[in-house]
């Protein structure tokens, strides 16, 4: 019954889906209609042949979409990171947007690809995967749902291509890390809401008593971004056959919409949902207590509490009345403790075990982003204050500041996750090469460093020419003269960017050679759940 | 003096004891919590950051209530903010402003601080009112003359530009804009006259042309058309008739388009600017016009 369910499902989606090719009313929703069409009857078929044939029930951890999702998070990494060094490139080398390509690679199309990439794609599956990890280990229960986890990987990668080729093709609703259009959107909630079923499902089953920490964190991540995708996103396609749509909201309210969802992005994709895997991988690694777990309810609390009011500071000297400009400011000035709280828990669990940063090159990846994270999570605070935005903002400062936090916190944490994951995985006594895990990791920091020292530069020059005026209340600069002064930075940033993606093509070697020639680990010991 | 260290070492050998025995009691994977206070300065900076934030929040608008937002006891606004930043500079500039009513272009252009005040001023208003038309460059557009060249439709030394300024072109809110007519010559001249006068043009602004067709051109030209384009076709400024011997055009110079010319005449507009823009902003901008690299 249950395979006449799916099998009908599949082929009522192929066959609308070829309908709507047939309808369509511009290229990028063709070429959607088309990809739809393919996997659905692709999974027909699939369906059809695996009819009727007796399933083995499976015990034990659900690690196989755990590896799917490694290798999917070291892909996604690499052409994340391909595309920002090329955009990085087109900043400083304009010829690089070729007019062969018919706009399809122009920096417009090309640098959403890029956040997007990194964000969703690289930072998304990191957290997924990592989060099926952490919550069966640490719950000790197999993940819930059967096979909705798998549902919700390739739903995922579903999701990624359909955002990425509607980039390049011209599909937008022009909101930053938003950009994909209605029925992208929508795909989208159907698999975070059954990624929230895998998790809480599993949550429910466990067999410890007490969630664990690193559980909390991921669970506000997942409910926050359905909250903020639902709402930032409503909007009422022109046609049910084409990708454009009309926002719901407008003007002051839509700004404000878009920066709440913005802001929280950063605060829950990329801050809490990383803290969670922070919480796991650190003490794992440095196999020490976390510090302090008092710490660890008070600014996991203050930090969900105040995060979701900082969005007003993207949008200071604007149409947004003063009001909410100065509530944004003040709760992004007091989260300072509270993103801090996260930093010291990480620091101080290897208090003890501070040799380790000698000998294990993966934790002094950790401590390197731990170390980022509580940098960027300073100068977010102090660049959120009005007086210090009306330099900073719409520069390279806050590029700089974006990246400081994306590769530094973001990536190097990832990077340590799947330097631990992929011998435990793969069932490998240790890594192939521990020097080369040096080597990414000193082309990681160097390539973060001059990143974020190139845009510290280019953003204060950059803002403090816009304001220059002569004596008589004229502005001295034009925008051009900023674009020509901000050439040298604009190459070293690249460069980084270079060095940065350089790394993760060794991470990748040495992942790729850990699973072919390291050798096997003798028996697992670790209990695995009683099912 | 010696007291101090005495005191510090037991507490701290304490301490490190209590960090050995003071788990949660739980353990998930292996992961142990310690159960640490929250650390000094930590606590103490969040409260800091909290006064501070309910200080911020009286002095400053913060809270929207049912009709406005509390207003904050320092009545700060980004909005009056801005309004005084404008105002002051206005006050500083006010004697420079009424000094370039009072001149002479050649006196502004003797006196360097008037000149930069002049030219900046010219700019921010070209940049406002001008740029829709003319581009933000001043290059101009088809219709819309580029004012970088050194071809000038009614004249391109300071007085002219500034009397074009003024007044507009075929503008007919002011009595004395510029005039002159190109007329739609489809309801004047035959349709072989019109195909020869074409050839003519060509010819003479030094393009590919039939010759014997520009042979009959010549004629029709010289009846209808030197009135106002002058015997040799160099243009007249009293009427805008552009000069038609140059490379410059400004609805474009091929056969296509000088033909489009001819049929059905040309009447470009520009507004006369003496109602919208203040004496001292229309002087600026023509400076700043003249100065563009056309200026003559």
């Amino acid at each position: 019954m249950w395979d006449f369910l799916k099998l009908a499902v599949l082929a009522v989606i192929a066959v609308f889906a070829a309908y709507a090719a047939n309808q369509a009313r511009d290229l990028a929703y063709f070429v959607h209609a088309l990809i739809v069409m393919a996997v659905a009857g692709g999974l027909f078929l699939y369906q059809l042949r695996r009819f009727g044939e007796e399933r083995v029930v499976e015990t034990g951890y659900m690690d196989q979409v755990i590896r799917y999702g490694v290798i999917a998070t070291a892909f996604w990494g690499i052409v994340g990171f391909l595309m920002g060094v090329f955009v990085a490139f087109q900043l400083a080398f304009p010829g690089l947007n070729f007019e062969f390509l018919q706009g399809m690679g122009n920096f417009g199309r090309l640098r959403p690809l890029h956040t997007s990439a990194v964000i969703f794609a690289f930072g998304g599956n990191a957290l997924i995967a990592t989060s099926f990890y952490v919550v069966q280990r640490t719950s000790a229960a197999r993940l819930w749902g059967g096979n909705l986890a798998w549902f919700v990987f390739w739903g995922y990668q579903l999701f990624i291509v359909l955002a990425a080729t509607g980039y390049v093709l011209g599909a937008t609703q022009s909101k930053e890390y938003a950009e994909p259009e209605w029925y992208t959107d929508l795909w989208l909630t159907i698999v975070w809401v059954a990624y929230l079923a895998v998790f809480l499902g599993t949550l429910y089953k466990r067999k410890e008593k007490h969630i664990y920490v690193a559980n909390w964190f991921y669970l506000s991540f997942i409910v926050t971004i359905a909250m903020l995708h639902v709402v930032n996103n409503l909007a009422v396609p022109v046609s049910i056959f084409g990708s454009k749509s009309v926002q719901l909201f407008a003007g002051v309210q839509d700004a404000m919409t878009q920066w709440w969802y913005g802001h929280n992005a950063v605060g829950f994709f990329l801050t809490a949902g990383f803290l969670g895997m922070m919480y796991y991988f650190v003490p794992k690694q440095a196999e020490r207590p976390v510090y302090s777990y008092k710490l660890s309810i008070i600014h996991f609390w203050a930090l969900i509490f105040l995060y979701i009011w900082a969005g007003p500071h993207h949008l200071h000297y604007t149409a947004l009345p003063d009001w909410a400009s100065t509530l944004g400011m003040v709760m992004s000035v007091i989260l300072w403790m509270p993103s801090w709280g996260g930093m010291i828990n990480g620091l101080m669990t290897l208090s003890g075990a501070w040799d380790k940063l000698r000998t294990d090159p993966i934790i002094r990846m950790m401590v390197v982003s731990v170390a980022f994270y509580g940098m960027s999570t300073f100068e977010g605070p102090m660049m959120s204050i009005r007086a210090v935005n009306s330099l900073s903002h719409y520069t390279d400062w806050t590029i700089g500041h974006v990246h400081s936090g994306a590769l530094g916190w973001n990536g190097m944490i990832t990077f340590g996750a799947l330097y631990f994951l992929v011998p435990k995985l793969w069932r490998r006594e240790r890594l192939y090469s521990l020097s080369l895990v040096s080597w990414h990791f000193w082309l990681a920091t160097i390539g973060i460093v001059l990143y974020a020292s190139s845009m510290w530069v280019s953003g204060i020059m950059e803002g403090l020419m816009w304001r220059e005026v002569d004596a008589q209340g004229f502005l001295v600069n034009s925008f051009a003269d900023t674009v020509a002064a901000k050439f040298p930075m604009n190459v070293v940033r690249a460069t980084g960017g270079l060095l940065y993606l350089t790394g993760a093509l060794i991470m990748c070697y040495n992942l790729w050679m850990t699973v072919k020639r390291s050798p096997a680990a003798a028996e697992a010991t670790a209990a695995a759940p009683a099912e | 003096m010696t007291k101090e260290p005495r005191k510090a070492a037991p507490r701290k050998a304490e301490k490190k004891q209590k960090q050995k025995v003071e788990t949660t009691g739980h353990s998930w994977d292996g992961i142990e919590e310690y159960n640490n206070p929250l650390p000094r300065w930590w606590l103490w900076t969040f409260y800091a950051t909290i006064i501070w934030g309910v200080g911020y929040m009286i002095a400053y608008p913060a809270w929207p209530l049912l009709e406005r937002a509390t207003p904050g006891i320092l009545g700060f606004s980004t909005r009056s903010d801005v309004a005084e930043e404008i105002r002051r500079f206005d006050e500083m500039n006010a004697p420079l402003e009424r000094k370039l009513v009072e001149a002479s272009f050649e006196e502004v252009l003797a006196d360097e601080e008037l000149k930069s005040f002049a030219t900046h001023a010219g700019s921010a208003v070209f940049q406002t009112w001008c740029i829709q038309c003319h581009g933000s460059g001043g290059q101009g557009a088809k219709g819309y003359p580029n004012l970088l060249d050194d071809d000038w439709l009614w004249g391109g030394d300071l007085e002219s530009i500034h009397t074009t300024i003024m007044h507009g072109v075929r503008s007919e809110a002011d009595e004395e804009t510029h005039t002159g007519d190109m007329p739609a010559w489809a309801d004047v001249l035959e349709p072989e006259e019109i195909d020869s006068v074409v050839e003519y043009v060509l010819q003479i602004s030094g393009q590919e042309a039939d010759t014997g067709l520009a042979e009959a051109g010549k004629v029709v030209f010289e009846d209808n058309c030197t009135a106002c384009h002058g015997d040799d076709g160099s243009g007249d400024r009293d009427l805008g008739a552009p000069n038609l011997t140059d490379a410059i055009w400004l609805y474009g110079g091929d056969r296509e388009a000088v033909k489009e010319s001819v049929l059905k005449g040309r009447k470009g507009v520009m507004p006369n600017w003496n109602a919208r823009l203040s004496e001292a902003d229309i002087k600026a901008v023509a400076l700043y016009v003249h100065q563009l690299g056309g200026g003559e």
